[in-house]
């Protein structure tokens, strides 16, 4: 009997074991061959001077990470990164939240503006990056047409083509771009506040001011720091939009570390240098990523 | 005092209205515009209206890669909820060793840019023989979506009643059946959620495909806008017609279940 009992016992552990390999392998697989490995192959790239298309590779150790500190144009990419970050995290997020705030005041045809506001979230980042190349043109585009038709004609300009305006109009289409993103996790952040409260509120006297920032705004930081934890490392790494519109130009005004990783990888073919980015921005992410949760976590405790 | 209150409200409403729909309008308004008429007055928005441009859009060929878009889009997120929603049937709803170690290590590719896995991917595609082909791009693409989808799938899957799995394991079914024939039909709406988040996600993507696939008939719609508007250089109503079309089928899906896909965007974020 109790030979039995323990055949069967063994029988049915190893059908899960099996029933798991088949049921988590193939994933796991496809997991580790294209996220995890390709993140210890980075690394190992970066210590040699490799075109990637030829086999010799040639081991330099750290020297790509030397020459990365040194360079002129990664200073600048790094720059307007973290330019970018700020921006995205101060206007996108901000925006957001009106948004959707505006979105649960009584206004009529609600239904219609929400449909609306969520559109540019929608399309395609190069066909948002093409259209607005268009809009920003300096011979028919509408901006300036419409600088124009308003008497302002003297700040028409090449948006796109002058160092000092690139990055600004290419920042104000990725806010254009990720403001309903936002609009939609925060009004979940939103629909989570209980009614309740807000009423309590009320009726203890508060103005809506001060029912905003003492309720909902204490309430609402979970989401705003997923907002921010999302806006950062996507700013860090962004890449599609500015790619498309400028390729980092002009005279590197726009150049982001992906935008330098690629041209370094795919057209100069320095494989090894553009390795050493490509690791230089996981780092980078990374740290970023868990100082901001790790703050969160500190101050969830109650610490700040 | 009120009254003031509304119609700020109202304004700031209308105002950003503007800004969120004006470009769009502005795109189709041009798209339906000859040549000719765009040049004498870019800026209106209402013209004699020609269906010329899209007529020449399709001859050029958008078609193609319109179909190269749908097809692996189609393929990968088919794969993604049928490999994801396994996974989470194990971690959701399994006991065993390694359930938390494997659920932190598909959680972790969350944090891992895209960018950093570029020229390793590229090398690899290239040793396995599928550079420049469309199949290329349906690992990454998979692997990708996995962290996402299997958070999403396997959260839903811990709170399925276990009473629905004992009844069918009286009935003597196996796990395999209990996967496809109870589990996996409760996670319906999970499953909705990863699909439409994945889709929107691939059907848009650019990065992968502008380094995995060089061949123009092998091009997935975002890099054949791109081909479009290298061409046409100054045919502006010919290529606002190719944004129109390829923004088109996420459009038609919005508007036909706009709650599913804002919910599927936000899920997929607040998850994240």
């Amino acid at each position: 009997m109790t030979g039995d009992a323990s055949r069967i016992r063994r029988r049915n552990r190893l059908d899960k074991g099996l029933f798991l390999c088949v049921f988590i392998g193939p994933a796991l697989l496809v997991y580790t061959v294209y996220n995890i490995y390709p993140i210890f192959a980075t690394f190992f790239y970066s210590l040699f001077e490799w075109t990637g298309i030829e086999n010799t590779k040639t081991f330099i150790g750290l020297e790509n990470y030397a020459k990365l500190i040194r360079d002129r144009i990664f200073h600048r990419s790094l720059g307007n990164n973290v330019l970018l970050v700020f921006a995205s995290v101060l206007t996108q997020i901000p925006l957001g939240l009106a948004l959707a705030l505006l979105l649960q005041s009584k206004i009529k045809g609600m239904r219609f503006f929400r449909t609306v506001y969520f559109l540019p979230f929608l399309m395609s980042t190069v066909a948002i990056a093409i259209m607005w190349m268009f809009i920003y043109n300096p011979t028919f585009g509408i901006l300036n047409r419409a600088l124009a038709d308003i008497g302002l004609a003297s700040l028409q300009r090449s948006w796109l083509g002058e160092p000092s305006t690139a990055m600004g109009s290419v920042i104000a289409v990725i806010c254009w771009q990720f403001a309903p993103f936002y609009m939609i996790l925060l009004r979940a952040g939103l629909a989570g506040i209980p009614e309740e409260l807000l009423e309590a509120a009320r009726i203890d006297g508060c103005t809506p001011w001060k029912s905003f920032t003492r309720v909902t705004l204490p309430l609402l930081v979970p989401t705003l720091v997923t907002a921010v934890v999302l806006s950062t490392i996507g700013s860090l790494k962004y890449f599609d939009l500015i790619y498309v519109m400028t390729e980092g130009g002009p005279d590197s005004a726009t150049e982001l570390m992906a935008t330098y990783m690629y041209k370094q990888a795919f057209r100069q073919f320095s494989m090894g240098f553009a390795s050493a980015i490509s690791t230089c921005m996981f780092v980078l992410s990374f740290i970023v990523a868990v100082t901001i949760l790790s703050l969160d976590r500190y101050r969830a405790r109650g610490g700040a | 005092m009120k009254v003031a209150k509304g119609l700020l409200l109202h304004l700031l409403a209308v105002a950003w209205l503007l800004v969120a729909g004006y470009p769009y309008l502005y795109m189709i308004g041009t798209s339906l515009k000859s040549q000719e008429n765009f040049f004498k007055n870019p800026t209106s928005l209402i013209d004699a209206y020609t269906f010329a441009n899209y007529r020449l859009v399709v001859e050029l060929g958008i078609i193609r890669y319109f179909l190269n878009s749908l097809v692996i889009s189609i393929v990968s997120v088919v794969l993604i909820v049928l490999l994801a929603s396994m996974v989470s049937y194990c971690l959701g709803r399994i006991r065993f060793r390694l359930n938390r170690p494997l659920y932190f290590l598909f959680i972790a590719g969350m944090m891992i840019p895209v960018h950093t896995t570029l020229i390793p991917v590229y090398i690899l595609t290239r040793e396995m023989g599928l550079y420049d082909q469309l199949w290329a791009l349906l690992g990454p693409y998979i692997a990708f979506s996995l962290p996402v989808s299997v958070i999403i799938l396997t959260q839903f899957a811990r709170e399925i009643p276990t009473e629905l799995e004992e009844a069918a394991v009286m009935d003597g079914a196996g796990r395999t059946r209990l996967f496809a024939g109870v589990v996996f039909p409760l996670l319906t709406p999970a499953v909705a959620t990863v699909t439409i988040y994945n889709f929107i996600h691939i059907w848009n993507e650019f990065v992968f495909a502008l380094v995995l696939i060089t061949t123009p008939g092998r091009m997935t719609l975002p890099l054949g806008l791109r081909e479009f508007y290298g061409e046409f250089s100054v045919n502006v109503p010919g290529i606002m017609a190719a944004l129109t079309l390829g923004t088109l089928p996420l459009l038609i899906a919005y508007f036909i279940s706009q709650e599913k896909v804002v919910k599927g965007i936000a899920a997929g974020a607040v998850k994240g």
